[in-house]
């Protein structure tokens, strides 16, 4: 066991664990951060998605020492249902969600695309959610909210 | 995160406040403070009781409690809406409590799509008596005859003097109705208060139009609490070690192959059910990796690969018989004949493939047991965890946290089982979460699937004669067979299981001489074994819809005439089914013609393809544009047009978005789905070993959308991903000229194909 500094939604955070714990175990049993979800933990799927110095990561197979004192942010870091990101809003206009247990590795890694490029191509959106799995075939609305998202024309 | 709970109390005080309970159990009596005339003796709510089915609360809204349960169609709000629309309130006034079996009827599983078209009707009548009554009310309370009031919003006024008036809420606000209704029959098939009259349809300002899902902002903000999500205190970490192949028990295990993990509780063995226990996820997930567990020789062996499959499939005599349909005289439909076909077709093991894997929590203490679960039926857990530990069903509380999403994988509770035996043992409650590797190895497949069908024509090319033969597996794992740990634990199947269904096997065409029928072959192993089967969305359709229009398809091209038009000569007497074909070729701009396609040049071949279907009296159309490269083998599905005729759409969205998530899956499936396997087990253990849709594979999508406002609502949930196979592989013939009569239509399947067909038949 390791004490552990995080720095998560903009908070400093210290955990005591197994320093190979896996990020997500982490942020959703010690820090009780729901968002990131378990679905593979081989990062071959995307639900466990956050976003770590600006970049959308796996988080199942991160080791939480690897993640010290880096920002890491997580779905509930961009927003609540009272105030919802414009992502999150866009995802609620399009009714883009059926079940919704890999909507946070959507949500998550388009957050990061747009951070980088803030008016990406259809191409470009499904490039970039390539490795991020839905299962209720939701991809159409999904493309669709990220696009009303970035202020283009769905 | 903690679970909490409102108790029915707080729901008619209307106050909004949250009693927290943990591990609560009570007497199902104590949530019912203000009265037990809802209970039957059994200490189940009463259908015959309208509270048992709805309450006002002292702020005016209606809290509607129902078994049917979320899991990603939309169907919870979609009863809201029913309920909004029969009371004249806004749909804001509703909150649903759903799935806890404490609180609500048992109105049958959340399978079939049958929850709109089942449920729909109970929520209105009971809507409707409840409308009725508090009009009752109303009318003594402002002294006129209720046919002289009006409702607006939950607001009782009396027509012409709008300054009269009461609400809901002052009428029965935070009290019980204490009002009867009849209720017969079970589950899906109850009738509530047939008596009561109910809106005219004409009249419907909320049923009808597409109000947003009410769990969406929680679901896109991680406020939802998901199975996976709920924290008990005092909650333990378990893991289930499932044996590695197949037919195989513990021998020894070696305790001290985990002593180095800290934070193990326990080793658990029952029969051959093998769990650990844990204060930490992590620390129960490194212990079960680490076990060391000697296992017996196995000593029986799966079929090797899909040769060995389908052959045992043909050749093992069936256990049961299922006719669909019988009529005419199928010998004199043949010797009449005067052109006889004949073809076989093949579908693989599919997955559910959920992206979450399973997932439970259980809190067993002495002879009772509360279960947090996302079984499609919280009522059939309830039963089958209370067989399990040999409890009373009414001494089990399932309350239901959405899972992810299911497709029927979450009518088997598998999770649900491991945690209460878990649990039982640790004295604590237990969260179970499978890995990715158990979910796919031990998940419950769509079964395999052979149909052969046979037909004959006359003269004038018309169908006389159709015999079609299914043959595949029920589901082991089902309503009336033991799931995955009462296998273990040594519970054994008296029943071959369910079986997958009839239909998609060419009813839905007029012919004289028709007989289809569904073999069930037996596929229960002395040992539990990785290839359990279940219920898969649409159980065994797509596979029967695939022969049965790729059939048609075949006769047509042989007779050189186009797809539609030769469909629709055995639509004659069927309005629905030709009108939603028709849609669905008006659409896609559909050029009358036979297949294949003229030649193209180049490399890649264009292709369309149609076909049909229909489900539990609702129809589904689709025509797929497809390219084959002629080279590599690959298809790409460029587009996809359905339409869709379900009868009175509650939630127009609602279906759209059903239909689109169907017709991708079904892409999905067509394409890529292929459970592997060898004589051992499942080799498909993970996302590259199973691949699905991609977003780089996804078709465009165009959608009609049938509204039929003067029929009753049909289910969504199914019908639309059917025929998608068939209509690509009536698109590959389109592009190429080569058949395809075995899903996935993987490139090798492809370029076999092409090697197999004629030149002469190719297009170049």
């Amino acid at each position: 066991m390791a004490r552990i500094s995080l720095k998560v939604n903009g908070k400093a955070r210290v955990v005591d664990t197994d320093p190979e714990t896996p990020l997500l175990y982490v942020l959703r049993n010690d820090l009780q951060l729901n968002g990131p979800k378990f679905g593979c933990g081989l990062a071959q799927c995307g639900a466990c998605a956050v976003i770590m110095d600006g970049n959308a990561i796996r988080s199942c197979q991160l080791p939480v020492s690897s993640a010290q004192n880096r920002p890491v942010t997580t779905l509930e870091g961009l927003g609540s249902t009272k105030k919802m990101h414009r992502l999150q809003q866009a995802f609620v206009d399009e009714q883009a969600v059926q079940c919704g247990y890999c909507i946070n590795g959507m949500i998550m890694t388009s957050k990061a695309l747009l951070d980088k490029n803030p008016k990406p191509t259809d191409a470009q959106i499904k490039e970039a959610l390539a490795g991020n799995l839905c299962r209720c075939g939701t991809h159409t609305r999904i493309l669709r909210a990220i696009k009303r998202a970035s202020g283009q024309k769905v | 995160m903690k679970t909490s709970e409102l108790s029915r109390r707080e729901f008619l005080k209307g106050t909004g406040a949250l009693i927290v309970s943990f591990n609560l159990f009570p007497a199902a009596s104590d949530l019912f403070a203000q009265s037990s005339a809802n209970l039957l003796p059994n200490g189940d709510l009463d259908p015959q009781s309208l509270d048992s089915w709805l309450a006002i609360g002292a702020d005016g809204t209606v809290t509607v409690f129902t078994s049917k349960v979320e899991i990603g169609t939309g169907t919870v709000t979609a009863l809201a809406q029913i309920v909004a629309e029969e009371l004249d309130v806004s749909v804001n006034r509703i909150k649903m409590v759903s799935g806890d079996t404490t609180k609500s009827v048992e109105q049958g599983s959340t399978v079939g799509s049958r929850s709109i078209e089942r449920a729909g009707p109970q929520f209105k009548q009971a809507a409707a008596a409840a409308r009725q009554e508090l009009l009752k009310l109303a009318a003594a309370r402002l002294a006129v005859t209720p046919d002289k009031l009006t409702v607006n919003d939950g607001v009782v006024s009396v027509i012409g003097d709008a300054g009269k008036k009461v609400s809901y809420a002052q009428l029965v606000g935070g009290k019980l109705f204490h009002v009867r209704i009849t209720a017969t029959g079970t589950g899906w098939d109850m009738k509530v208060a047939p008596e009561v009259k109910a809106k005219d349809p004409k009249d419907y300002k909320v049923v009808g139009t597409s109000v947003k899902r009410f769990e969406l902002p929680a679901k896109v903000t991680g406020e939802y609490v998901y199975a996976h999500d709920v924290r008990i205190p005092g909650m333990l970490h378990g893991r289930v070690v499932r044996p590695p192949v197949v037919n195989t028990e513990p021998v020894s295990i070696e305790q001290d192959s985990i002593k180095h993990i800290p934070g193990v509780a326990m080793i658990v063995r029952e029969g051959k059910f093998v769990g650990v226990v844990a204060n930490t996820e992590w620390a129960a997930i490194k212990a079960a990796e680490a076990l060391k567990i000697t296992w017996s020789k196995p000593t029986t062996k799966l079929p090797a690969n899909p040769d060995e499959l389908f052959a045992y499939l043909k050749n093992t005599k069936p256990v049961r018989t299922q006719k669909a349909v019988e009529k005419g005289d199928l010998g004199a439909g043949f010797s009449q004949g005067k052109k006889t076909y004949q073809a076989s077709y093949r579908w693989p093991f599919q997955m559910h493939g959920m992206i979450g894997p399973s997932c439970a929590v259980a809190d067993v203490k002495g002879d009772r047991a509360t279960i947090w679960s996302g079984p499609q039926g919280p009522f059939r857990t309830r039963g089958t965890i209370a067989t399990l530990l040999k409890i009373p069903e009414q001494n089990v509380r399932v309350i239901y946290h959405e899972a992810s999403g299911s497709y029927g994988r979450m009518s088997t509770d598998d999770g649900a089982e491991d945690a209460a035996l878990l649990s039982r043992a640790v004295g604590a409650p237990v969260r179970v979460q499978w890995s990715r590797q158990d979910e796919h190895g031990w998940e419950p497949k769509g079964p395999a699937q052979l149909d052969e069908v046979k037909a004959a024509i006359d003269g004038d090319g018309k169908l006389i004669a159709w015999d079609f033969v299914d043959y595949g597996q029920p589901w082991t794992a089902s309503g009336v067979t033991p799931l995955l740990a009462s296998l273990q634990v040594g519970f054994k199947p008296n029943n071959p299981g369910q079986g997958n269904g009839t239909q998609g096997g060419g009813e839905i065409y007029e012919v004289a001489n028709q007989k289809i029928v569904a073999e069930h072959i037996n596929w229960h192993f002395p040992e539990p074994i990785p290839l359990r089967t279940s219920n898969l969305r649409a159980p065994g359709d797509p596979a029967r819809c695939f022969a049965s229009e790729c059939f048609v398809d075949e006769i047509a091209v042989d007779l050189r005439v186009d797809p539609v038009d030769y469909r629709m000569r055995h639509l004659a007497n069927n309005k629905r089914g030709s009108e939603c074909l028709k849609a669905a070729a008006d659409k896609a701009g559909w050029q009358k013609r036979p297949s294949p396609a003229p030649a193209s040049s180049g490399n890649i071949a264009r292709g369309r393809g149609i076909a049909l279907t229909q489900r539990a009296n609702a129809y589904c159309a689709i025509v797929a544009d497809v390219e084959v490269n002629k080279t590599t083998g690959a298809v790409a599905v460029k587009k996809v047009v359905s339409s869709h005729d379900c009868g009175l759409m509650v939630n127009p969205d609602f279906v759209q978005n059903q239909v689109e998530g169907n017709v991708i899956q079904g892409v999905s499936r067509a394409l890529f789905e292929e459970v592997t396997f060898d004589a051992n087990g499942v080799t498909s253990l993970d996302w590259n070993s199973y691949p699905i849709l991609k977003f780089t594979d996804v078709p465009e999508l165009d959608i009609v959308l049938i509204n039929r406002p003067e029929m009753a609502s049909l289910g969504a949930g199914e019908p639309s991903t059917i025929p998608v196979a068939a209509a690509i592989g009536n698109a590959i013939f389109d592009a190429v000229g080569a058949r395809l009569r075995e899903v996935p239509f993987t490139p090798a399947r492809v370029l076999t194909a092409l090697k197999a067909t004629p030149a002469a038949n190719q297009k170049s």
